[in-house]
C-alpha cells in the first residue's frame, strides 16, 4: 500500500482553547472564534489571513460556511470533518495535504460547544439506529462499558486498573488551573462511586463541559517565521471499523493499530520513541486499549501498564498531560484538545505540568463507539532532520 | 415477503409473524445481520431470507442502572450460531448473571406494542 504524506512539510504555529469547563452567554460558534483569535494571535495572524477553513460543531451541519462568514473570510477550502471526536486529527492530515499541495497557506482547525451550559449532557445528533434503540442502551456510555467488560474477560483487566487510568488523569489535572476536576481522586472513592454502566461509574466517563480549541498551521517553509518553536506534523493516518458497537470486529482491539503503524511509519519514529502520549480518553477503558494499539505495551497488558504508574506524573510515559477527558474539558469531541496540548508540550508552554525536552508526541483522536480511529505525530524541528 | 430490496421493513415484518429471520448471501453463503440490500463486502445482491437457529452466546454484557425503584436492565451482544454479531437483552435472569460465554436462545417478545427479539439463557 503506498502512504505517501507529508512529513515535516507542515507545522502548528498556534494552539489554544478557551472557555474550558463552563463558558455560560456563548454559543457554539462564539467560544470556536475566542479560541481561533488566540490560536491566530500565537502566529501574529488575524482570521483574514485563513484560506482553509476546517470547523465542526455538534449543532450545524453547514459549519464551515457558518464559520467563515462569522471570522469575515471567504476560505479557498473549508472541510466538515463528521467522524466524531477524530474529526480533528483528519482535518489535520487533511490540512497538512492541501498545504503541502499550495491548495491553501494558513489553515485554521477550530471547535466550540456549549454542551454543558446548554443541555447539561452529551448532546448527540446521530440518527437512532432501529438495531439497537429498542434495547435501551446507555449512548455511548454503554458501548465502551461493553468494550471494558470484554477486555476484563479476555486479558484480567481489573476495576482498579480502570481506576489507574481515572486517577493518573486526575493528578495531571492538578497541575493544570484550566481543568474543571481537581479534587484528589483515590483508589478508595473511585471504587466507591455507584455504578452506572457496569463495570463503569461516573469517576470512568468523561466529564461534560464546555470548551473550544483552536490550532493553526502553516507550511513549514512559513512557520518559523510565525512561531519559536513550530511543531511539525510528521505523520498522520486515520483508521474507519465500523459504527456501532454491534459491528465491531474485536471489542478489545480498535482501528489504532493500524493508524498508529501507519502514522510511525509516516514519521519514521517507533512508540519508543515517543516522549509523550495526549490520548482520547472519553472512558477509562480508553486509555488502556489505545496505548496498547499504539504498541507502548502488548496487546492485554494495558492494565498493569498503568496500574505501574506509568503513564501518571513522573511515570516513564507521560499520558494525557492536561488532565485529559477525564478531568480536564470534554465538550462533546474532544480530539481538538490532544493536538493543541501535544503542540503546546512541544512549544514549551504548559507551566506546572510541562514536561522537560518534549520532542515527539502523539495526538490521538477517536469517533463514534470506538469507531473511527486517528493518530497525529507530532515532532519539533530537532525531529525533522532524523528521516 | 422475502424481498432482499426491503430489508428493515422485511425483517420487522417476518417478526411480527413470529418468525426470526436472517440474510444469507446465495452467491458466498454468508449470513448477515443487520439486513441490508447488499452483502457487505461483495456488494452481491442475490440474498435470501432464511430462518435463524436462535442459538447464540453472548460477547459482552453490561448492566445499564436506573435509579430505584426502576428496574436497572441488561444489555448485551450475542454472537449467533449463523456468525453474524447483534445488539438485545438477556432476560428470564438478574442482569447481574448474564455473563460473558452464555449460551442463549432467541425468543419474540413485544414491547411498545412492537415485536422484539431477545435471548433467554439456553
Amino acid at each position: 500500500m503506498r502512504d505517501a504524506f507529508p512529513r515535516g512539510q507542515t507545522a502548528i504555529v498556534g494552539a489554544a482553547t478557551f472557555g474550558i469547563g463552563t463558558a455560560p452567554g456563548f454559543n457554539n460558534f462564539d467560544l470556536a472564534a475566542h479560541a481561533s483569535v488566540k490560536a491566530l494571535a500565537m502566529a501574529g495572524l488575524r482570521p483574514r489571513d485563513v484560506d482553509g477553513l476546517f470547523v465542526v460543531v455538534m449543532d450545524e451541519t453547514l459549519s464551515t460556511l457558518n464559520f467563515a462568514e462569522y471570522l469575515g473570510i471567504q476560505p479557498r477550502f473549508t472541510d466538515n470533518s463528521r467522524t466524531g471526536g477524530s474529526s480533528f486529527q483528519i482535518q489535520a492530515s487533511v490540512a497538512a495535504l492541501m498545504l503541502a499541495a499550495g491548495q491553501c497557506d494558513v489553515a485554521l482547525i477550530a471547535y466550540g460547544s456549549n454542551q454543558r451550559s446548554t443541555a447539561g449532557k452529551l448532546i448527540s445528533t446521530s440518527r437512532p439506529s432501529p438495531w439497537g434503540t429498542p434495547y435501551r442502551p446507555m449512548q455511548p456510555i454503554s458501548s465502551y462499558a461493553m468494550a471494558a467488560a470484554r477486555h476484563m474477560h479476555q486479558y484480567g483487566t481489573t476495576k482498579e486498573q480502570l481506576g489507574e487510568v481515572a486517577i493518573a488523569a486526575r493528578k495531571w489535572a492538578q497541575l493544570n488551573p484550566e481543568a474543571t476536576m481537581r479534587e484528589d481522586l483515590t483508589l478508595e472513592s473511585y471504587m466507591a462511586a455507584r455504578m452506572v454502566c457496569d463495570p463503569f461509574s461516573a469517576r470512568d466517563c468523561c466529564l461534560v463541559s464546555d470548551g473550544a480549541a483552536a490550532v493553526v498551521m502553516m507550511r513549514a517553509d512559513q512557520a518559523a517565521d510565525h512561531c519559536k518553536r513550530p511543531v511539525y506534523v510528521l505523520g498522520a493516518a486515520a483508521e474507519t471499523t465500523h459504527r456501532e458497537i454491534a459491528s465491531m470486529p474485536d471489542l478489545t482491539v480498535t482501528g489504532t493499530v493500524r493508524a498508529a503503524q501507519r502514522a510511525f511509519a509516516q514519521a519514521h519514529v517507533s512508540p519508543s520513541d515517543i516522549d509523550i502520549v495526549e490520548l482520547y480518553d472519553a472512558f477509562t477503558i480508553n486509555t488502556i486499549l489505545f496505548l496498547e494499539d499504539m504498541g507502548f505495551c502488548a496487546k492485554g497488558e494495558g492494565g498493569q501498564f498503568v496500574a505501574s504508574g506509568a503513564i501518571a506524573p513522573g511515570g516513564k510515559l507521560p499520558v494525557n498531560t492536561n488532565g485529559g477527558g477525564l478531568s480536564c474539558v470534554h465538550p462533546g469531541m474532544y480530539g481538538l484538545f490532544t493536538i493543541v496540548e501535544a503542540a503546546q508540550q512541544i512549544m514549551g508552554i504548559c507551566g506546572a505540568r510541562q514536561q522537560p525536552d518534549v520532542q515527539l508526541a502523539i495526538a490521538h483522536g477517536n469517533g463514534g463507539e470506538l469507531s473511527s480511529e486517528a493518530v497525529l505525530v507530532l515532532g519539533s524541528a530537532a525531529t525533522l532532520s532524523e528521516a | 415477503m422475502g424481498d432482499p430490496l426491503h430489508p428493515e421493513k422485511d425483517f420487522a415484518a417476518h417478526l411480527a409473524a413470529g418468525r426470526f429471520m436472517l440474510q444469507r448471501s446465495r452467491e458466498t453463503g454468508r449470513y448477515i445481520f443487520y439486513p441490508r440490500v447488499a452483502e457487505p463486502g461483495t456488494g452481491s445482491t442475490d440474498l435470501e431470507w432464511v430462518e435463524a437457529s436462535g442459538v447464540g452466546t453472548v460477547y459482552s454484557t453490561t448492566i445499564i442502572r436506573q435509579k430505584p425503584p426502576t428496574p436497572s436492565y441488561n444489555l448485551a451482544l450475542v454472537d449467533l450460531a449463523e456468525g453474524p454479531r447483534m445488539m438485545s437483552r438477556v432476560e428470564g435472569v438478574p442482569p447481574e448473571q448474564v455473563r460473558i460465554g452464555m449460551r442463549v436462545s432467541a425468543k419474540i417478545i413485544r414491547e411498545n406494542d412492537v415485536p422484539l427479539l431477545v435471548f433467554e439463557p439456553s
